[in-house]
């Protein structure tokens, strides 16, 4: 894992200093709530319906056990003992005191870690694959240019104050998990014939009240021209990205108005006359690639006979093995899935306790990695098959061996109308009472992968775009109503969900998804997934059952 | 004679500023001006063969390469930000420095407030008309509030890379 030098804590430092002194300016009543408000928002304070919420940056989801033993400390000591991981691969607090934030961030700052640009309109948080350097599937480490990325875009001198937020994801696998193709900036690392490295470069992409699949802009970027194509890509946008209306100030929107043709043609006309000297040296490229080697594994055999009796002894086990443990590059190890939706729990929430057993695990089986998805779970990205069995029960006396990734019950949920004060709708709840549906492990497990997200508002944060079933909260009238959507995917296969038909109220919502469930394993035909039969069927078949029994 | 902050030998000085600010619908006072674009390519030429100094300020939303062929004939370029929140002019400060290689005064004018002061300098700006009422020495600290720089921009500050490959 890369480990900040003198420069990187530095930094972190001097942010941590001049939030004080703002906050110190907002107490003294020297500066108004208006002027502190994007002073405040530059460093992930948000004012939410109950109290201030802070969001922590994950740089790529990726931390060690120390940050996130700092992460329970701080959720018990400021906050009420548990925090709640994004979408963004960030984790938030939702009840903070404003006078207690200049601590928390000093405290975050002595385990290298920050509040920058978690908030505002600039490069948020950039995310990449969860199984980094731990699947095979890759052809690169995607961390690399995660981390160097991180880098170039922290107190970015031109990009700072862009017409509207910014969010690039980078995977280097073909099964996308961060959702490259809806995000401003999606970066596919791909190898070509010649063994050369190079970027599919996607544009364009983004949810919202207005979701886009983005276009490839280029095909293969060679790796080492990333930066000052960034560069033109930001540039392009800072200069003609709308301002005039925050709902149509995303890239996406100017990608889409100008056409993938011309953006592209504006984007690399800027490259070429920004050149060679905008991208990063080779030396720093190898300097932050040596961080991410491989840690010293153990040379294991294929078949670990512990791991072998624990399946064949335990069918809890073996259950947790076939749905949250995926193959490693190295014989012998694992990448072990934690879900953070147990059954009636709020999606993406821990409790300190369970930080501090995720990362005692990581410290005594994991070497030292924890991973958080953008599904809004963590991840073990090396462990060994000989310690699984150990490891797994620990989760489960934590509670935390739900074995649902990928499952009905393994649900993206915003914090909804509860937290806030965006919101239409509550969003957690409504996952609560789906999961309750699908409590019978059997059949959650019969129905396969299928992937619900839910939003509280059309800002999207719930991705219910991209859900195979989507479930959007709208105000109608002062109550909560859902429009579902289907067939939506965030992976290599994207698309945006179709509408169902109208919106259902708030009690008939777990009810209906059980229906589409029952219509899918009706339909579903050899080993289709529920969107691939939707793909398949269309919408009428769902459509017809649901608004069945309608009045 | 009003004042404005003026980057000079890398001190933060107040220095008496000789241009006047003339919206399109004054009179051309006398003396050094700063003008609009639309006016400069009305007037300029007459202007700068009077021998005076003159300026162009260049709204958020135009852009830098329109004074590609008068660079060297102005004094200042006033690159405005109508809001907070509008980063336009950090792009063309950078793109006056770095590619039109302009070398006379860049003036931030607008909603300039010293939160912004470090990006200002590190994209080329030199000359500040601060809205918060900021003096020198608190414009200076927030320039150099960060030890440390992540990348390449118009100041030819050593980014961390380079500091790291010393």
């Amino acid at each position: 894992m890369y480990r900040y030098d003198a420069i990187d804590k530095e930094l972190v430092a001097d942010r941590s200093a001049e939030f004080r002194e703002q906050v110190t300016r907002r107490l003294a009543g020297e500066i108004t709530e208006d002027q502190f408000k994007p002073l405040r928002l530059m460093n992930g304070l948000y004012l939410q319906l109950h109290a201030y919420m802070l969001r922590v940056a994950i740089p790529y989801g990726s931390l060690n056990s120390t940050q996130m033993r700092k992460l329970a400390w701080i959720a018990r000591t400021y906050d009420k003992g548990y925090g709640h991981f994004t979408t963004r691969t960030n984790l938030q607090f939702h009840w903070i005191r404003l006078a207690d934030t200049p601590d928390i961030l000093d405290h975050l700052a002595s385990v290298d870690m920050h509040a920058i640009q978690t908030s505002g309109n600039c490069i948020r948080n950039v995310t990449a694959d969860p199984y980094a350097g731990a699947t095979a599937e890759e052809v690169d480490d995607p961390r690399v240019w995660a981390e160097a990325m991180r880098q170039w875009s922290t107190l970015h001198p031109e990009f700072s104050f862009l017409p509207r937020k910014f969010k690039i994801a980078v995977t280097a696998a073909p099964k996308d998990r961060t959702a490259a193709k809806v995000h401003d900036i999606g970066l596919v690392l791909k190898r070509a014939r010649d063994g050369s490295l190079g970027f599919e470069v996607i544009v364009g992409g983004g949810l919202g009240r207005t979701p886009h699949v983005g276009p490839t802009v280029r095909e293969f970027l060679p790796a080492n021209r990333l930066f000052s194509y960034l560069e033109a890509v930001l540039r392009v946008y800072n200069r003609h990205g709308r301002r005039d209306n925050i709902y149509k100030a995303r890239i996406k929107i100017l990608v889409a108005a100008l056409g993938a043709e011309e953006f592209k043609r504006q984007v690399e006309a800027e490259w070429e006359q920004i050149g060679p000297s905008g991208d990063l040296p080779d030396s720093e490229l190898a300097r932050i690639r040596g961080a991410f080697a491989m840690p010293n594994l153990d040379v294991a055999v294929n078949r670990s006979e512990i791991f072998e009796q624990a399946k064949a002894a335990d069918p809890a086990f073996a259950r947790f093995v076939r749905n949250n443990v995926k193959p490693h590059k190295r014989p012998g190890y694992a990448i072990v899935d934690i879900s953070l939706k147990a059954i009636g729990e709020t999606p993406g929430d821990a409790t300190a306790d369970q930080m501090d057993v995720v990362a005692d695990l990581a410290e005594r089986f994991g070497q030292d990695d924890i991973r958080v998805t953008h599904e809004q779970n963590l991840v073990l990205p090396h462990v060994k098959l000989d310690d699984l069995p150990v490891v797994f029960a620990e989760l489960q006396r934590a509670g935390l061996a739900t074995p649902n990734i990928n499952l009905v019950t393994d649900i993206i949920a915003c914090p909804g109308l509860d937290y806030c004060a965006l919101a239409n709708a509550r969003a957690i709840p409504i996952a609560q009472q789906i999961a309750e549906t699908f409590r019978d492990q059997e059949r959650a497990e019969l129905v396969g992968e299928l992937k619900i997200k839910i939003s509280g508002c059309i800002n999207a944060c719930g991705h219910h775009h991209v859900g195979h079933i989507g479930i959007l909260g709208v105000d109608k009238k002062g109550e909560e109503f859902y429009q579902l959507t289907l067939g939506g995917s965030g992976a290599e296969d994207a698309a945006v969900g179709q509408i169902l038909g109208p919106a259902l109220p708030y009690n008939r919502v777990a009810e209906a998804v059980d229906i589409l469930v029952d219509v899918y394993l009706r339909e579903r035909q050899a080993d289709e997934r529920f969107l691939d039969t939707f793909r398949r069927t269309g919408v009428t078949p769902f459509k017809e059952a649901v608004y069945a029994t309608a009045d | 004679m009003p004042q404005r902050i003026k980057l000079q030998g890398g001190q933060f000085v107040l220095a008496d500023d000789p241009f006047t600010h003339v919206a399109d619908d004054q009179d051309l006072a006398t003396g050094d001006v700063i003008i609009s674009l639309t006016r400069f390519q009305a007037e300029g030429d007459r202007l700068l063969h009077d021998g005076r100094a003159v300026g162009v300020r260049i709204e958020s939303h135009e852009e830098v390469e329109a004074l590609a062929y008068d660079l060297p004939r102005l004094a200042v370029v006033a690159l405005a930000f109508p809001k907070f929140r509008d980063g336009r002019a950090f792009t063309s400060a950078r793109l006056l420095r770095e590619r039109l290689n302009f070398t006379g005064e860049v003036r931030a004018v607008g909603d300039v407030f010293r939160e912004q002061a470090g990006f200002m300098v590190r994209t080329g700006f030199d000359a500040f008309e601060p809205s918060d009422g900021s003096t020198p020495d608190q414009w200076a600290a927030a320039v150099h509030r960060y030890r440390h720089v992540y990348q390449r921009a118009a100041d030819r500050r050593p980014p961390a890379f380079a500091e790291r490959g010393e």
